[in-house]
């Protein structure tokens, strides 16, 4: 994990049915919302399984493991928190859980100049405060 | 409701990136000048429809023109997506009985009253928890995602999107309504700055401040008005599954917009094809947003619009689709897709500054992206 300031960036607000996606996160794993009667993943989280119904769900570890599925290089004008950043690199991920489980995210490390679509990437956690760590990507080999 | 209703009246203020008055005032300008194009009174309005984003309220807008007894009135939400529903809304009112003339508008000081991103908090609630702390907070941001993605998948290019904004561009020179009337290049959109990655400046729709107006009354009552009116043909809403306020990122469809399900409906209800259509006005906040629109509302396969756009079909007056005749969002005014729907009465009333000859059917599409609604327009 690695620290960062905090600024005036915006952060998530946890609520009852993300609190437990953020602590995965601070906890330094990526974890999905399954549900419980039908073992659908679904992302966003949220109280009810589109498929079945069901208020039934729980949380499991994902591989952290996915595939750029597109990408954009924002430039300014950007919130103050990210003007020293830009051009800021942020990915689209497509886990590799399949079901449409796609998570947005900032580029880190080596090779945002040759970001592409279906590059093999990583998830790597970005300590931001003692609750919130956010789930960002790193190129894989 | 096919044929039941008609827009009998347009109005609206110049429009300007600092126009200098407040909403209310601009809004009520506007419905004033519908009113009086239609030639109706205020005392025969009982019906209001409104964005749910619109800062004017039905009470501020009774009360200030004098209107008697109001029995109809709602909002829609979704941002630039409730344009075409609102009158949707009320020709719905209307063929129920629940009313007789309604008016719809939206009057927004875009232009001068800020960027809503830029008030973006250091909390971020709801599904933007997921996307904010990453910096893609701009509503070009998630757009770009999308394009980006259409690039991938079918090829397409800067230089098409590009095609979209220099077609828009060659309508607003001709209007002198529109505030971009210096004409543009390919090369010149090529040359703008980039603020999305893979979007540029130019594929980006204008700031603007400015308000406007639509009466909507029977299409039996129409007859004896002013105006020749534009009948509502057919008016759709439509959303997909696993969609969020503006994107639709988790969901098996990630390159079909809200349009597919409104464009689905719309034809469905209208009796006619795309293929029947004389012009367009899309939704145009963003380039891309045209070219899906364009696949979305059939007049081309999915992947095809780039060449479609490319090869001059969204031009006045030679291409197949003349599109936005007025500048659109991308030349004319940006507030929030209703001056498309004031550009989609021009075309059946035969006044528009880009005319297409002897148009019979107009398409108007609201936002693009977001959960939307969709017109379809013909002569009486
Ligand atoms: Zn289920």
């Amino acid at each position: 994990m690695t620290q960062t300031m905090i600024g005036e960036r915006p952060l998530p607000q946890p609520d009852e049915d993300s609190a437990p996606y953020w602590r995965g996160c601070n906890e330094g794993e990526l974890r999905m919302q399954r549900c419980k009667p039908c073992g659908r993943l679904r992302f966003p989280p949220r109280p009810m399984c589109p498929r079945c119904q069901s208020l039934e769900s729980h949380w499991v570890p994902v591989s952290g493991r996915g595939t750029v599925y597109s990408w954009v290089r924002c430039h300014p004008p950007l919130l103050p928190a990210f003007q020293e950043r830009a051009p800021l690199l942020v990915v689209l991920v497509e886990l590799e859980e399949g079901e449409d489980l796609r998570i947005v995210g900032n580029w880190l490390g080596e090779g945002a100049e040759d970001v592409a679509i279906g590059q093999p990437v990583q998830v790597v956690f970005e300590r931001v405060n003692e609750e919130i760590s956010l789930p960002h990507w790193r190129g894989m080999g | 409701m096919r044929r039941a209703a008609a827009i009998v009246g347009i109005g609206q203020t110049e429009f300007a990136k600092k126009l200098g008055r407040p909403e209310r005032t601009a809004a009520l300008e506007a419905i004033r000048t519908a009113l009086q194009d239609a030639g109706l009174e205020p005392g025969e309005v009982d019906g209001l429809v409104r964005f749910d984003m619109e800062a004017t309220s039905e009470v501020d807008i009774a009360r200030n023109l004098g209107l008697p007894n109001l029995r109809f009135f709602s909002s829609i939400a979704y941002g630039g997506g409730a344009g075409c529903a609102t009158v949707a809304h009320a020709a719905m009112a209307i063929a129920a009985g629940q009313a007789s003339v309604v008016v719809c508008w939206r009057a927004r000081n875009r232009g001068s009253g800020g960027r809503p991103w830029a008030a973006t908090g250091q909390g971020v609630p709801g599904d933007a928890q997921f996307t904010a702390p990453y910096g893609l907070v701009r509503p070009v941001d998630q757009i770009a995602m999308l394009a980006r993605r259409h690039m991938h998948e079918y090829g397409t290019t800067s230089e098409q999107f590009g095609a979209v904004a220099v077609a828009a561009r060659k309508h607003a020179v001709r209007n002198p309504r529109a505030l971009m009337r210096d004409p543009m290049t390919l090369a010149d959109h090529q040359a703008s700055r980039m603020i999305s990655e893979p979007l540029r400046k130019f594929d980006c729709c204008l700031e603007t401040d400015g308000a406007l107006a639509v009466v909507v009354t029977s299409a039996e009552r129409a007859r004896d008005l002013r105006q020749p009116p534009a009948v509502v043909l057919a008016a759709s809403q439509g959303m997909g599954p696993e969609h969020t306020v503006m994107t639709d990122y988790h969901g098996p469809h990630f390159l079909k917009t809200p349009s597919t399900w409104a464009a689905r409906d719309l034809f469905g209800a209208s009796g006619v094809t795309p293929a029947d259509v004389d012009c367009a006005q899309f939704y145009d906040a963003f380039t891309p947003l045209v070219l899906l629109s364009v696949e979305e509302y059939g007049f081309c396969k999915a992947g095809e619009s780039g060449p479609f756009a490319a090869g001059g079909a969204l031009e006045w007056p030679d291409g197949r689709l003349p599109f936005n005749t007025s500048g659109g969002g991308l030349s004319e005014a940006y507030v929030h897709g209703f001056n498309l729907i004031l550009e989609g009465v021009r075309q059946i009333r035969g006044t528009s500054t880009s005319q297409v000859p002897d148009a019979e059917i107009s398409l108007v599409t609201s936002g693009a992206g977001v959960p939307t609604s969709a017109l379809l327009l013909c002569r009486s």
